[in-house]
Order: C-alpha cells, then sequence, then structure tokens
C-alpha cells in the first residue's frame, strides 16, 4: 500500500517536472526565433544605413518598429510559458 | 563611414516610444475595466502593473538604440541583441517575482503584456506607414516630436 502511495505521488511529481521542463523548452525556442529575427533587421538596416547615410532616420524609425514587431514573438513564448506552467 | 554620418542628433526611437507610451496611457482605462470584469482587483493590479511594464520597455529599448546609434553601427547591432536578452531576462525574473505575490494574476499580467505590446504597435505602424509613405500628406509623429 505504501509503495502505491508512493508511487501515486511521484507520478504527480513527475507530471509537474514534466510540465516545466517542457514550458522551459517552449520559451526557450520561442526566444531563438526573435533572436535570429532581430539579427535580420538589425543587420539589413546597417546595410541600408551605410548605403543611404541621409535616409538613416526612416530607417532607425522603421528598425525600432520591426524589432519591437519581432520582440513580440518572444513575449507570447512567455505567454505560452506561463500558460503551460498553470 | 563615421557614426555621426550615420546618426542625426534626433532620436527617431525616443519620439516613437513617447508616442506608445501615450498611448498606453490611452487603451489603459479599456484594459483595466477588462481586467476588472475577468477577475476582479487583483487583475486591474495586474493589466496595470503590465501595461507600466510594456511601457517602460518600449522606453528602456529605444533609450539604448538611440544611445547605440551615436556611437557606431557595430554598438546598435550590440545594444539591440544584448539588449533583447537583457530585457527578456529581467521581464522573466520582474514576473515570477510578480507571481509570488499573492494578489498578481500571472497569467492576466503576462497576457496584458503581449496583447498590449502587440497592440500599441500596431496602432503605431499605422502612423509610421503614412508618415514614411505620404510625408507631405501626413507629418506624423515624429514631425510633431521634433517641433515639440
Amino acid at each position: 500500500m505504501h509503495d502505491i502511495l508512493l508511487a501515486v505521488q511521484q507520478a504527480g511529481e513527475l507530471k509537474d517536472g514534466l510540465s516545466s521542463i517542457g514550458a522551459g523548452i517552449a520559451y526557450g525556442a520561442a526566444a531563438i526565433g526573435p533572436g535570429i529575427g532581430i539579427g535580420i533587421v538589425v543587420g539589413n538596416a546597417i546595410t541600408a544605413m551605410a548605403r543611404q547615410p541621409e535616409m538613416s532616420g526612416p530607417i532607425r524609425t522603421t528598425m525600432f518598429l520591426g524589432i519591437a514587431f519581432t520582440e513580440a514573438l518572444a513575449l507570447f513564448g512567455f505567454v505560452l510559458f506561463f500558460l503551460a506552467k498553470g | 563611414m563615421t557614426a555621426t554620418s550615420m546618426s542625426p542628433p534626433v532620436a527617431h526611437e525616443s519620439a516613437i516610444a513617447a508616442q506608445l507610451a501615450r498611448h498606453a496611457l490611452y487603451v489603459a482605462p479599456a484594459i483595466l475595466i477588462a481586467a476588472g470584469i475577468y477577475g476582479g482587483a487583483g487583475a486591474v493590479i495586474s493589466a496595470g502593473i503590465g501595461l507600466v511594464i510594456v511601457a517602460m520597455n518600449f522606453l528602456a529599448s529605444a533609450r539604448l538604440i538611440a544611445w547605440a546609434a551615436l556611437k557606431s553601427p557595430s554598438a546598435v547591432q550590440a545594444a539591440v541583441l544584448g539588449g533583447f536578452l537583457a530585457r527578456l531576462v529581467v521581464l522573466t525574473a520582474l514576473v515570477f517575482a510578480l507571481a509570488q505575490v499573492n494578489f498578481i494574476d500571472a497569467v492576466v499580467l503576462v497576457l496584458t503584456i503581449a496583447v498590449t505590446h502587440l497592440g500599441l504597435l500596431i496602432w503605431e505602424t499605422r502612423y509610421v506607414s503614412l508618415t514614411l509613405g505620404a510625408p507631405g500628406l501626413k507629418p506624423g509623429v515624429i514631425g510633431r516630436s521634433e517641433e515639440e
């Protein structure tokens, strides 16, 4: 009887542990994509500013919004993390 | 190519971030009322904190980029990528710490952060697209901020 109770308790802990690991992996994976995306946005913005320095104002404006939009993906991963974790 | 030739003295990012923060104030009542209907006083406080976090996140990001743009293009790259990671870590730590507080609804908090962030950006993009596409027709937020 004691073994059965222990097994049930461990199964619950295992479920909690696995859901935490899954949530962590989901958040980590959700942060990789935006990292790559921000790199692409900034890299291309730097290239554009180097080609046309006089347009750096509008380019930086667009770059800032692009970065913020890409960052939103990481925030959605963050929401998913909390929802998965319960 | 020098950093000075690439970076005008006007901080466009800061103007946009200030405009985003102002828009956050405009939408705050609607979000707080919705949160109150959903989850009561705790949800209202959580949503309010979420709005403040979103505004501070935009302002910090803009300040960092504006500062780095005056240095060099490499500094912009480093500041943006480093800033992204740093802000994500700070945000995670902040939300984890707040989630430990009894009256904070963590789900409302993170949902407010994500939805408000995206909503404000979409709102702002309409202005910026008009400003860039037809500057003569609608000077827009950047022009107004420079005049101020």
